[in-house]
């Protein structure tokens, strides 16, 4: 990890990575805070004598079978949506790209009410896989209607947003036409749950996000050239069409791959890049790394809410992360305007 | 064979032709400065310059070799461009962006070297930008931004350097200062630059080599003096003009015919 930041944008850059720390500290922290909430409220020390395995059988259960893969699955998927969320403003060098804005996560909606819909015991395993196949074709297809000897940021998210647009009238159709048990879990998919994640979603997603975050790390430094302009960019060698591709390759698997695990979760993908730059800058080196953590933060704390703050009823996460993340959104905005004034 | 130089180029836009078979040789270590109207593709032809462009038929031979079967980090690191009003993502500081012009430097672990840091170090003094190197690009005034985009052009260590129009939305004293500062690094290090400008005598004052451009073709080129006569400036601006001599540099000054507040009662326009 070390000669990893030894790049151009490292170089003379100590306050960035004193921040990541200090995000990952934050995190952990948070991570420890939330295993221990719940309708039964576990004590720091019982905790951890349960991670090595030294308390009794209920805690152990507890702690086993849902606490730990929940939040281990928050922090996981909510790593992936700001990541992948930092990879498409990056390429659109637009502040309003997100993968829910493009049409990735309504292709996965769609892909997952329309396998709802017909195979209503398919099994999560399956929805999971529709969803984010549903996800890629999105991606896939707007990238293919946008092209025109090579894409431009403005004709992506022009084109996105069409097709985010007919993959929720399409959902919202075939809502109207199913069955009540479909309807109900096609609803808590689309807002996006945590609810019921197990090992097996952690081992998924640990792999999937390590293999695509590895690869985003590996493309910082032709994110970085290309915020600067297409022509600049192709100016100074980049690859640009083939780097562009590839990252909203990844951005979709990211999102994608979230999405089959905790559903159509909103704001993060969106959010957690802008609280990334205001933190560490925007060369994507830090900026990358930085919303993972706080993308993970995010879903972590609004899951931890959602099932505790109601109890018993356990609502979804995506209802808190849209609370967290649409007033953050508008400060942003109103900063933003404040500025350029 | 050590130049820029254009054979047979042509160059369109969807339907439409902008420049036609264009045999153009860009003097090495000079500057030269392409002007014409409007759309007659002055900027069109310098982004085929740089390979941004793909030309219909001909091509754009670079050292001696086809600039479009060259790989993009190859002519990057021979060849810098700066194109018409960049802009730098929000946040990002002098001494990132003037960073970024090693791009094409770099293998694919984007190790930084000495070489990297000296590279930097250099085009921020020479473009009197180090002292800024920590302020944020959208932090500056009209013409420290552009000395900064020109550093990291600089910061690209190429031989070439290219500009689309450096001078656009700079008052008067921050258009000499950007020219000012790119005849200096011509004279002192020889690098041949080549730019779009818009102001005629400021292109006289500048270029070594003038290239007018008009209706698809090179109307004239050569020194200012023999380029700019009210002739050229007839049929390539539509303007009618006289041509005196600049009282400061002796070069070519060209005083457009037109309507005005007459102080002579001589006056015929």
């Amino acid at each position: 990890m070390k000669s990893l930041f030894k790049t151009a944008a490292a170089k003379g850059a100590s306050a960035p990575k004193r921040k990541l720390l200090a995000l990952a500290v934050l995190l952990a922290a948070s991570y420890a805070v939330c295993v221990c909430a719940g309708s039964l409220i576990l004590s720091p020390d019982t905790v951890l004598l349960g991670i090595l395995g030294k308390s009794d059988s209920q805690v152990k259960m507890i702690l086993e079978t849902v606490r730990l893969p929940r939040a281990t699955t928050a922090v996981l998927a909510g790593a992936a949506l700001g990541v992948s969320g930092t990879l498409l403003q990056g390429t659109i060098r637009n502040p309003l790209a997100a993968p829910n804005v493009i049409g990735i996560t309504g292709g996965g909606s769609l892909f997952a009410v329309l396998f709802l819909n017909y195979f209503p015991d398919g099994g999560t395993v399956f929805l999971s896989l529709a969803s984010f196949l549903g996800a890629l074709a999105a991606a896939l297809l707007v990238y293919v209607l946008a092209f025109k000897k090579g894409v431009t940021p403005i004709r992506l998210i022009l084109v996105g947003i069409g097709v985010s647009s007919v993959t929720s009238a399409l959902t919202t159709l075939l809502l109207s036409k199913s069955k009540n048990a479909a309807v109900d879990k096609a609803y808590l998919w689309m807002v996006g749950s945590v609810y019921g994640a197990d090992w097996n979603d952690v081992r998924l997603l640990l792999v999937w996000f390590s293999i695509c975050f590895f690869f985003s790390m590996a493309y910082s430094r032709h994110m970085d050239v290309q915020g600067l302009g297409d022509e600049v960019a192709a100016g100074l060698g980049a690859h640009l069409q083939r780097h562009r591709a590839v990252i909203i390759l990844l951005s979709a698997a990211l999102s994608g791959g979230a999405a089959a695990v905790v559903g159509a979760i909103g704001f993060i993908g969106l959010i957690a890049p802008h609280m990334g730059r205001r933190l560490v800058g925007t060369e994507h080196i830090f900026l990358l790394p930085a919303s993972a953590l706080i993308g993970a933060l995010i879903l972590l704390v609004s899951d931890t809410v959602a099932r505790t703050v109601f109890l018993p009823v356990d609502v979804p996460a995506g209802v808190f992360t849209a609370a967290i993340g649409a007033p953050f959104f508008i400060y942003q905005l109103y900063h933003s305007r404040n500025q350029s004034n | 064979m050590n130049e820029l130089s254009t054979t047979q180029l042509s160059l369109s836009y969807g339907d439409q032709l902008i420049i036609e078979q264009l045999n153009l040789n860009i003097p090495k270590g000079k500057i030269t400065i392409l002007v014409g109207s409007n759309g007659c593709g002055k900027s069109t032809l310098l982004k085929s310059l740089c390979r941004l462009l793909r030309p219909g038929e001909g091509t754009v031979v670079l050292d001696g070799q086809d600039i479009f079967k060259m790989s993009t980090k190859a002519v990057a690191r021979k060849l810098a461009v700066l194109p018409q009003g960049p802009t730098a993502p929000e946040g990002l500081t002098v001494s990132q962006l003037v960073r970024q012009g090693r791009y094409p430097h770099q293998n694919f672990m984007g190790q930084w070297t000495r070489e990297d840091e000296k590279m930097v170090q250099k085009a921020m003094e020479d473009t009197n930008v180090a002292n800024i190197a920590d302020r944020t690009v959208d932090s500056l005034s009209g013409g420290q931004r552009q000395r900064a985009w020109i550093a990291m052009t600089l910061a690209q260590g190429t031989e070439y350097l290219l500009l689309d129009e450096p001078t656009t939305y700079l008052d008067l004293a921050h258009q000499i200062e950007v020219l000012d500062l790119l005849y200096d690094l011509n004279a002192r290090e020889g690098r041949t630059i080549v730019m779009v400008l818009h102001d005629l005598n400021l292109s006289c004052r500048y270029g070594h080599h003038m290239v007018a451009l008009s209706n698809r073709r090179v109307y004239a080129q050569g020194a200012p003096e023999e380029v700019m006569t009210a002739e050229t400036v007839r049929k390539v601006f539509h303007l009618e003009c006289e041509i005196s001599t600049d009282p400061l540099f002796g070069t070519p000054l060209l005083i457009p015919h037109g309507r005005g507040r007459s102080m002579r009662p001589a006056h015929s326009g």
